[in-house]
């Protein structure tokens, strides 16, 4: 997934054309999908080098149409259906452009009917173009688990008989709200990497970034769309200072900010800037928005707390959403005074209760306001309950430092 | 990751000591379960473990030889039998496949009900942008 020839980039640009022009003719993705990819491995080893074909989008689909007879004609089963849909042909609707091709399919392949977890390896491969071992490789699983979900996900499209078109006005609202939302996911599952054996994950903010830029494309004048793309463009410019030089986690407060990616900030703001006085503020945008305020601030003490506040307060109130009001509770204490935020943490204990989250924002707080025993003992307790080693290793640290402390008060942690 | 760990149960002998078809039916039952996280694209791996006669317990300072004793404790009454990987999209989940596990028939078609330990497995992802 790394080290990509400029032909590998266009191959990819081109995967979901031809994808959209097959699932458009023939109606069927699962079918179309597998033809692409052969046609996608012919292309890798038969185009010459440094050239390809004077008509690269033409050949794939020349190629991937010739893949998916072969697959038909092998099958006398499907020998009937392929009568049905030379039918469907005539009826198909006109030639539509390479865009709308590419978002149609975005939009099929984020259907609502699909768990994340099918969906997104299906919009990696179908409209992304990376291979299945790329993304088994992503998600740290097996091929072969890989390809048995990507199958189930075609099939369960297939079976609920969703048609390959724009969704209608009164649909589009839902169907984007999932594109998007499988979209952030893609991109949390490789902005979280830090390390390792996780840096092949990385690349699947890049993934998600490169998708997000082609729907912006397609749709400039949706606020939430460039909200999500500048949420990700503030959020990833910040990866350089994020690890430190053992791969541990480097908090926002500590960050080293020279190293953020100044020009990536830029583009993040000038989005988010446009995007918001449009008037549809939705979630994505606030959250650009509040990643706009910490990455304007040259220091973390210059942070414009208030304003990051009042932000998390609309975003709370439009969903709902308790680790929302978990962040809430931290910038009160950062405008309040850690007691302010301690109060909004008791109104959370019902529904976050056992989260580690929970546990460390009130570890955190407890220590702003001065009770290390207390501090000590929620650090622990989140260090037992999170998943993320690295994570684990920071909470750790945090208790032991105050641990340490708490024995000798000459030393300073 | 479901473990699954040799425990005495009342009222299920050893398996050693069940009627053949008793034993067949149970390991049926198991390879359904295998074969239904396989297609479900769950399955990230599974291994069972040989019994505690052909393990060995290594301790070591980094410095002098390493010593190594016949272990676990033969007289343990509780050992670590197998053990699955699984990728699921909820704990829900997990506790579901856990369940079917823990009711794979024994003697006679009874469910075992052999107790699963389901645990979260570590990553190293820093789970929060705003970390």
């Amino acid at each position: 997934m790394t080290e990509r020839t400029g032909v590998e980039d266009l191959l990819r640009e081109l995967a979901p054309q031809v994808l959209g022009v097959l699932v458009r003719r023939y109606g069927d993705l699962a079918d179309a999908e597998d033809a692409v990819q052969e046609a996608l491995l012919a292309a890798a080893t038969q185009w010459p080098v440094p050239r390809p074909p004077d008509n690269p989008r033409g050949w794939l689909i020349a190629a991937a149409t010739h893949h998916l007879m072969d697959m038909w004609r092998s099958d006398e089963a499907r020998r009937r259906r392929e009568d049905l849909d030379a039918v469907r042909e005539v009826t198909a609707p006109p030639e539509v452009s390479n865009e709308d091709d590419s978002l149609a399919l975005l939009v099929l392949c984020c259907h609502p009917a699909l768990t994340p977890g099918s969906a997104i390896p299906l919009t990696l491969r179908a409209v992304g173009g990376l291979t299945t071992a790329e993304i088994a490789r992503a998600f740290l699983v097996p091929e072969a688990t890989m390809a048995q979900r990507i199958s189930r996900a075609k099939q369960r499209i297939k079976s609920s008989g969703v048609p390959f078109r724009m969704p209608t006005h009164s649909e589009w609202g839902e169907r984007l709200r999932s594109v998007l939302h499988v979209l952030y996911l893609i991109f949390n599952e490789g902005y979280a990497a830090s390390t390792g054996a996780e840096v092949a994950r990385s690349d699947l903010s890049g993934e998600a970034i490169r998708l997000t830029r082609v729907l912006h494309t397609s749709l400039p004048d949706d606020p939430e769309v460039a909200g999500l793309l500048a949420l990700m463009l503030l959020t990833d410019a910040r990866r350089p200072a994020r690890t430190g030089p053992d791969g541990e986690l480097v908090r926002l407060a500590e960050q080293d900010r020279t190293l953020w990616d100044h020009a990536l900030i830029a583009e993040g703001v000038a989005l988010i800037s446009a995007a918001l006085p449009r008037g549809a503020v939705g979630d994505y945008q606030l959250q650009a928005a509040i990643a706009a305020v910490h990455d304007e601030a040259a220091t973390a003490e210059q942070t414009d707390w208030r304003q990051i506040l009042a932000l998390y307060g609309l975003l709370e109130r439009m969903t709902g959403n308790p680790m929302v009001a978990l962040n809430r509770a931290v910038a009160a204490a950062m405008v309040d005074g850690p007691d302010a935020g301690l109060a909004l943490l008791g109104a959370l204990d019902g529904r976050l209760a056992g989260h580690h989250r929970l546990d460390g924002v009130r570890a955190h707080l407890l220590e702003m306001a001065g009770d290390v025993e207390g501090a000590i003992a929620h650090y622990r307790m989140a260090a037992g309950r999170t998943t993320s080693l690295a994570e684990r290793r920071y909470l750790t640290t945090q208790a032991a430092r105050l641990a340490r402390t708490a024995r000798d008060p000459r030393v300073v942690g | 990751m479901l473990l699954m760990r040799s425990a005495p149960i009342e009222d299920v002998p050893p398996i050693h000591e069940w009627a053949p078809e008793d034993a067949k039916a149970m390991g049926a039952h198991m390879m359904q379960i295998h074969q239904e996280l396989t297609d479900r694209g769950e399955l990230l791996g599974a291994e069972g473990l040989t019994g505690p006669e052909a393990a060995k317990i290594v301790t070591s300072d980094g410095a002098t030889a390493p010593v190594v004793t016949d272990g676990p404790f033969p007289e343990a009454k509780e050992f670590l039998v197998g053990f699955w990987i699984v990728d699921v999209e909820s704990e829900e989940r997990a506790i579901e496949v856990a369940a079917q596990t823990s009711a794979a028939p024994g003697p006679g078609g009874r469910p075992t009900r052999r107790p699963i330990e389901v645990r979260p497995i570590m990553n190293m992802s820093a789970p929060d942008p705003a970390l």
